[in-house]
């Protein structure tokens, strides 16, 4: 006979014990397993995995569905597949279509749902599980910022995708983290002397502004550029970002003698808060003997379906346009509308030119390791991408590259020629100093 | 003094909206004592029709346009609805702008349809499980449902604009002697606004002058002696549901062009319409709608300026908290019945 030394209580201290042991963080053992290589999840056999997070659910899901459609466009020309789009027109010629440095690439994908806290589980189990040695996408500034900051802490590179915020590169970058798209900060600098042009520069805004990171800094950068030009800012007021019906803060717009109204909102908020103010008729007003007009700073043109004819006519900013005439973006077009029958969106290209950028970037430095990767893009100077020559700064880790202001077109020939081209700005008059959002970059962590 | 008269005209279009689910979800839960978790989703399926109709309606057939080309350099095509081809031009024109009014002819037997199977499908099976168990399983088919939409149509909203002759606002200042541009309001709102009084009173004066409202309200009295009386009362009750469904379906068809409907819009009205019947009165068909109109008239009062600058936030919570201080002091709600939900 023999006795069992197991009591209830000590079952539960056990129980509790090897409960927390698993759940601490596993990027430390992974990092010893991978430790030779001085890198986590180098590489070991004759693939690399990326690990690609889009909105897969939730009200995101069609913009996620574009990226990963572009992501697979990337990894099909990579491996030498399709007509190589893009690769035979960036100006780095280190890509071969033979994968990356001769591994073939292969990708896993996560539902970041649009939510921070789901966005780090999909991000972290693609690192721990699936051995990504990239995690990118995202549509989203509050996911970008908090995948950023997970993927610098694992020690994995973060390319992001549709993200708007300043604080993304700024206030909350970090060394692992790189970001194409360009940020409310070019909107306000692309937008402000259209609409002088356009609109005078004597005007009184009324902003209406998500309750978020991505509203705030939006609608700091659209007063601060419009207010220099001496635009009067009459009132900015928050909107909950779970508002589907913006009417009641609509309707006194008018009454404060505003006669611009600026929409700080993004995906079916500014669908929403557009098509309420083009029901209560604000663009048929004259206010202050002007026209009442309405500006929308980030334009998705997947948003500007939702939001039907209302968008006609109506000024905004976008990172790209299919309907650009470059050699680069004729390419991606081609290969995309080849692919997939309809034009790709700035969500897909974003993600499709983060993708061969990361790729370009570990062939040049020879290796995968983070902070190889981290040298190879600082400071890169490409071409043949869809927006004209871009660097990808050192201090920040943001590109600067040229910015598209955008109008609604008045007759659209398609269901997807929503927008027309106004005006490419120019990369000079929308860089900025590196240090007025604050922040630290810090050093590179390769996760080992 | 202008501020409260623009904010109680925008509190009526959401209180309808607002009344009208609730009035649908009082029938239900009066009539079958279930309470549906799904009913938000009925109007987000109504709301759909009118989407629907606008493509069938749009349905068309490809035209090369001469010497144009797409974004992939191919003929550029043209697409064009049958209806033109079939009516001529400008009528098929006008019969696409009109698909939102047109859809109510559509979503109507569609939500009869969805009602009766939704009823005798799933709900009967649940009349005499828990409330829990009917919420459960009433809120299961409310997220299938929103993603079976989700899966045809797509996360993104999709427009559904009102008829070209109600777009524009109507400046009541003008019309008050006050300045213009103090209080407009949008005509289609308006439209909604006695869009909503109608079917309310029609739905009252059905339950009232007619032998089937007077079985059914005597059903949700004592449903017990009703079948007594030999009177199939189920069978009178499904139809109820229907009714509930097509209540719903033509409150979702009718808003489409005051928010472009998605898959969760279902979801946004529904907690809210549930506050509206707790605080309207457990059963309480009138209490249903004059809870649906005033919070969404306190609604719109907590999203003015200068009282969200007062007290920041309240725009979020003010329903909930009318609906403590309601319940507080008037625990059946306004209008409620001694007897509901308290066994």
């Amino acid at each position: 006979m023999s006795k069992s030394n197991f009591t209830r209580r000590g079952l539960l201290k056990t129980s509790a014990a090897a409960g927390g042991a698993l759940a601490a963080p596993t990027f430390f053992s992974n990092a010893m397993a991978d430790g030779h290589a001085g890198y986590l999840n180098a590489p070991q056999g004759s693939s690399v995995t990326l690990g690609f997070n889009v909105p897969q659910s939730g009200p995101y899901a069609d913009e996620g569905a574009d990226e990963l459609r572009a992501y697979e466009l990337a990894v099909e020309h990579l491996n030498g597949g399709g007509d190589g789009g893009m690769m035979n027109t960036f100006s780095s010629k280190a890509l071969t279509g033979n994968g990356i440095l001769g591994k073939k690439v292969e990708y896993v994908t996560g539902d970041t749902q649009t939510k921070s806290d789901a966005a780090r589980a999909s991000a972290k189990s693609m690192i721990e599980k699936d051995g990504a040695i990239m995690i990118t996408g995202g549509s989203s500034s509050g996911v970008a910022v908090a995948v950023q900051a997970l993927c610098q802490e694992a020690g994995i590179i973060f390319m992001a995708g549709l993200t708007h915020s300043n604080d993304t590169t700024g206030k909350d970058k970090k060394a692992n983290g790189f970001r194409h798209f360009f940020n409310s900060y070019m909107s306000g600098a692309a937008l402000a002397p259209i609409l002088a042009a356009n609109y005078g520069t004597d005007r009184n805004a009324y902003h209406l502004t998500a309750d978020y990171n991505w509203g705030y800094t939006t609608e700091e950068a659209v007063r601060t550029s419009t207010e220099a030009l001496g635009w009067n800012t009459v009132a900015a007021v928050k909107t909950p970002l779970t508002q589907t019906d913006f009417s009641s803060y609509i309707a006194p717009v008018l009454q404060s003698g505003a006669d611009v109204l600026v929409l700080n909102h993004y995906g079916g908020n500014m669908v929403n808060s557009l098509t309420n103010a083009v029901q209560f008729g604000l663009r048929a007003k004259e206010v202050n003997g002007k026209n009442f007009e309405i500006i929308v700073p980030l334009y998705s043109r997947l948003m500007a379906k939702g939001a039907g004819a209302n968008v006609k006519g109506i000024f905004g900013s976008t990172n790209w346009h299919w309907s650009l005439q470059d050699e680069g973006s004729k390419a991606f077009v081609k290969s995309f509308g080849t692919k997939y029958g309809f034009p790709p969106s700035q969500a897909a290209h974003t993600c499709y030119v983060q993708t061969l950028l990361y790729a370009d970037a570990a062939e040049r430095a020879g290796t995968f390791n983070p902070c190889g990767i981290d040298e190879a893009l600082a400071d890169f100077q490409f071409d043949g991408m869809g927006n004209g020559p871009t660097l990808y700064r050192a201090e920040d880790h943001q590109c600067f590259k040229d910015v598209l202001v955008v109008k609604g077109k008045e007759n659209p020939a398609n269901e997807f020629d929503l927008l027309e081209i106004v005006e490419v700005t120019p990369a000079a008059q929308v860089t900025y100093d590196a240090s007025i959002f604050g922040g630290e970059l810090g050093t590179c962590n390769p996760g080992a | 003094m202008d501020a409260i008269i623009l904010q109680i005209l925008n509190g009526l279009d959401k209180g309808s909206a607002y009344a009208l689910i609730a009035l649908g979800l009082t029938l239900i839960f009066g009539t079958l004592g279930v309470v549906n978790f799904a009913h938000g989703a009925l109007f987000m399926i109504g709301a759909f029709c009118a989407v629907t109709l606008q493509r069938i309606l749009a349905l068309s057939h490809e035209v090369a346009v001469p010497g144009e080309t797409d974004f992939l350099g191919n003929p550029l095509m043209r697409n064009v609805p049958y209806v033109y081809d079939w009516f001529g031009e400008a009528a098929g024109q006008t019969i696409i702008e009109w698909s939102v009014p047109l859809a109510l002819l559509f979503a109507i037997p569609i939500m009869i349809a969805v009602g009766v199977i939704m009823e005798r499908g799933l709900i009967k099976h649940f009349y005499k499980r828990p409330h829990a168990d009917q919420i459960l399983v009433t809120f299961g088919l409310a997220i299938v449902m929103a993603e079976l939409i989700k899966y045809w149509f797509g996360a993104n909203p999709i427009p559904a604009p009102a008829p070209p002759a109600f777009t524009g606002s109507f400046d009541f200042g003008a019309a008050l002697g006050m300045d213009p541009n103090t209080i407009i309001y949008p005509y289609w709102r308006l439209v909604y606004f006695g869009f909503a009084a109608v079917v309310i009173a029609a739905v009252f004066a059905f339950l009232q002058f007619t032998t089937f409202g007077m079985v059914v309200r005597a059903g949700m009295a004592d449903r017990e002696t009703v079948g007594l009386l030999g009177i199939d009362i189920d069978k009178r009750f499904t139809i109820m549901f229907a009714i509930a469904a097509c209540v719903a379906g033509v409150a979702g068809v009718m808003y489409a062009p005051i928010n472009s409907p998605n898959y969760h819009m279902g979801m946004d009205f529904l907690v809210l319409s549930f506050v509206v019947v707790v605080v309207g009165g457990m059963g309480s068909l009138p209490g249903a709608v004059l809870a649906g109109f005033v919070l969404g008239i306190l609604e719109s009062f907590a999203s003015m300026r200068e009282v969200i600058e007062f007290m920041p936030g309240i725009n979020q919570v003010v329903i909930y908290l009318a609906a403590i201080i309601i319940l507080l002091t008037r625990p059946r709600g306004l209008l409620g019945r001694k007897g509901m939900m308290e066994d």
